[in-house]
């Protein structure tokens, strides 16, 4: 029985973590989750609000509140099943997802800095990995539609949409450049934040769904969409944005100058940190510098630490206060000791005869007066260029979208930067083509691009029922 | 779903051909294309262009050198053994039109690629000369195929030891200063070789075009791995390529960016030999 005269405590549980010294030198997991004791307690502080800011404050619409009262009645299977009739990713979301400008931003309890919001993202964690442990139950689907649907990219919004249309009774297959399906959950985010496993257990939770998943599938290359389009009803495109930018400065061909994708993609999807046991190779750098200040530069610069660099630096050209990463990935790369250097821009990079990198000439920055857009400019300091040395140099300054798709489908609409342009329900220009994620937004969050694929599904669910068969 | 191996055999010492069972591959494949491999779990992803395919076989022709680790491994898999990935076609076909005479250089290994670039110019109605070269006679292969695809073949040994003796460069010049009117020349081989063709040409100014190998990992465009400089711009040449103009291509830096991980393949080798059982 609930004892209602009980007063709430107004901090939540802190996650056990790894200490810094330990992880710095290794791969596994940062955060440890909950146990079912904190995962309790911590459900028992939501004050089950009539009307749940939090459930807007999810891009896929969660219901939070229920799947929480669920764990605080120690009811897991239940707060499973909740999860998972909304978001077929919960272990993922619970770990990757940036709730503290989500639902836990708009939760009530935080409200007026009185005290914590509730810890959502730790207990959605705690459910889903409750589960997969328990072992994960297909749920009973719908008869068949007789409808068939491909979707491109097996990245977030592409498995999201594919797990959907697969609960509505929809023929799903989808086609995935790469060898192994996640897209940038496999290939970007480390395991350290998104252990691999987990990834493969809930993409296996969506082939149990009876999605159809064909690897080493680029297509542009082996099918154009309109050859798909001739074999199933609809095609969803999550091709996502996987062109990496580069700086355009002197020295960026220098060996040892890798763009974010490529030194991510052979740490984690290739597990170039377990050479020569794995056969991939990666330069592990004394000195490592990364170039930008989102989450990618943060997973960069922590993976360049864990493969043995002794000293590793960010280098962004804005202030602390304009990080784009999210400050509990900016606070674990302080602990684990990343050297910061901030309102600092490359000029160019050095090189050696041999064409290796040695260094990066910088400048310092000053952030100008805000302009009309409202965000302040950096601008160079004179006089103040200065070397930083290093052997390893990461580019993890953004992406955009890959053109594979957009170059082989000329009636398909594209916007000024190459993204597929897609109104709110994800319809393309094209009949029958839609499309969410990145590839439509240019590089956003996991959960955005899941939340586009799930309105996409809806989409082409009515698209494929009402569509006129020829 | 792994692609099983369903030929496999050693054309001369250290070089191998394998016909890999991928018939969408092979239904799409067009010369001058590539594929990425990666054998198992453990594997690297590696880029091998495609010497032949068969769209009604379903079977793509891979021809690669005993290098590293992975082509070592790739050469001791048989016939009914199946490698675990295999994406493609990749890169961007090459151009086969009508251009008048077209001199097809490939320089040892390089001469399997070259094979279907030389057949398709050949039924697009070209005058094909080609000019194949190795170190020595017992490491080249494809003589008679090359032969058949080819209006004129020249053969050429480092070493004498079959036609003429010296470098694909030296065929190369004489038949352009024959007074053939040359249209096209397409040379794939050793960066070296395709660097010296491309010097040979220029002052004749030629249209030379060369197929590049740079490091790969995704083949997508994902990774920019592959940067190549080309006329000083920055290309990947996994999806801009791999075929460019011979007398833009900066070789220097693609030779480099080749030896990047010559430490690093030398440590993948012992590993593999320490683990090897004791004989």
């Amino acid at each position: 029985m609930k004892m209602k005269t009980e007063s709430k405590p107004e901090k939540r549980p802190e996650m056990a973590k790894q200490s810094p010294s330990e992880r710095r030198s290794n791969f596994e997991e940062v955060a440890l989750g909950y146990n079912s004791y904190e995962a309790v307690a911590e459900a028992k502080r939501c004050l089950n609000c009539k009307k749940p800011p939090c459930i807007e404050g999810c891009p896929v619409g969660v219901d939070i509140p229920r799947f929480i009262r669920q764990i605080a009645e120690e009811d897991f299977d239940s707060a499973a099943l909740t999860l998972k009739s909304t978001n077929s990713l919960p272990a993922i979301c619970g770990r990757v997802c940036p709730q503290e400008t989500q639902c836990e931003a708009v939760c009530v309890l935080g409200k007026g800095g009185k005290g914590d919001p509730i810890a959502i993202g730790g207990l959605e964690r705690f459910v889903a990995d409750y589960e997969l442990e328990s072992g994960v139950t297909a749920p009973d689907l719908p008869a068949p539609t007789g409808r068939s649907v491909a979707v491109v990219g097996a990245g977030p919004a592409g498995l999201t949409a594919a797990a959907e249309l697969a609960k509505m009774g929809h023929a799903v297959t989808v086609f995935e450049s790469l060898h192994a399906a996640g897209g940038v959950l496999v290939y970007g985010i480390p395991e350290f934040r998104l252990p691999k496993s987990i990834v493969a257990a809930e993409v296996d939770f969506i082939r149990r769904l009876g999605v159809d998943m064909r690897m080493n599938a680029v297509i542009g290359k082996i099918g154009t969409v309109d050859e798909l389009l001739s074999r199933y009803d609809a095609v969803f495109l999550g091709t996502g944005a996987g062109l990496p930018s580069f700086l355009g400065i002197d020295g960026e061909n220098l060996n040892g100058v890798y763009s974010a994708n490529e030194f991510l993609t052979r740490v984690n999807l290739m597990k170039a940190y377990l050479f020569p046991e794995f056969d991939t190779p990666v330069k592990k750098g004394r000195r490592t510098i990364v170039v930008g200040g989102g989450n990618v530069a943060m997973d960069a610069a922590r993976c360049a630490l864990r493969l043995g660099a002794g000293e590793v630096t960010i280098v962004y050209r804005r202030g602390e206060d304009e990080l784009p990463a999210r400050a509990e990935e900016v606070l674990n790369a302080k602990e684990e000791g990343i050297i910061f250097r901030l309102l600092t821009n490359p000029i160019r990079i050095l090189g050696d005869e041999n064409n290796w990198v040695t260094g990066m000439e910088c400048i310092n920055m000053e952030l100008c007066e805000p302009d009309e857009s409202g965000r302040c400019r950096p601008v160079p300091v004179p006089d103040t260029e200065h070397t930083i040395p290093a052997d390893v140099v990461v580019i993890a300054i953004g992406t955009s979208p890959n053109p594979l798709v957009s170059m082989t489908t000329p009636d398909l609409e594209t916007g000024r930067y190459g993204t597929i342009v897609a109104d709110e329900t994800g319809a393309t220009s094209k009949p029958g083509v839609f499309a969410g994620g990145d590839i439509v937004t240019g590089s956003a969050t996991v959960i955005s691009a899941m939340g586009a694929g799930k309105v996409a599904a809806k989409a082409i669910d009515e698209y494929v029922r009402g569509a006129v068969r020829l | 779903m792994p692609f099983t191996i369903l030929k496999k055999r050693e054309l001369v010492p250290t070089i191998h051909q394998v016909d890999v069972a991928a018939p969408r591959v092979a239904e799409k494949a067009m010369p001058g294309q590539f594929v990425i491999l990666r054998i198992d779990e453990c594997g690297e992803r590696i880029p091998l262009t495609i010497a032949d395919f068969d769209a009604a076989d379903g079977t793509v022709t891979l021809i690669f050198q005993e290098i590293g680790k992975t082509t070592r491994q790739l050469a001791s898999l048989g016939a009914g053994d199946s490698i675990a990935d295999l994406a493609g076609p990749l890169g961007c076909a090459s151009s086969i039109e009508r251009f008048g005479t077209v001199v097809c250089v490939g320089g040892g290994v390089g001469i399997a690629p070259i094979f279907p670039i030389a057949r398709g110019l050949m039924e697009a109605g070209n005058k094909v000369i080609s000019i194949i070269g190795a170190r020595s006679a017992d490491i080249l292969f494809w003589e008679e195929r090359m032969e058949e695809a080819s209006s004129e073949l020249y053969v050429t040994t480092d070493d004498g030891t079959k036609g003429h003796h010296g470098f694909v460069t030296d065929i190369v010049q004489k038949v352009i200063e024959s007074g053939e009117q040359v249209d096209r020349v397409i040379a794939i081989g050793p960066p070296v070789m395709m660097r010296a063709v491309a010097g040979v040409t220029k002052p004749f100014g030629v249209k030379t075009v060369v197929s590049l190998n740079p490091i790969m990992v995704d083949g997508t465009g994902m990774c920019g791995a592959c940067r190549v400089l080309v006329g000083g711009v920055t290309k990947f040449a996994c999806v801009d390529g791999p075929e460019f103009d011979a007398h833009e291509v900066d070789f220097t830096l693609l030779m480099s960016r080749l030896a990047m991980y010559l430490p690093e393949e030398k440590e993948a080798l012992d590993y593999e030999a320490a683990a090897e059982p004791a004989v």
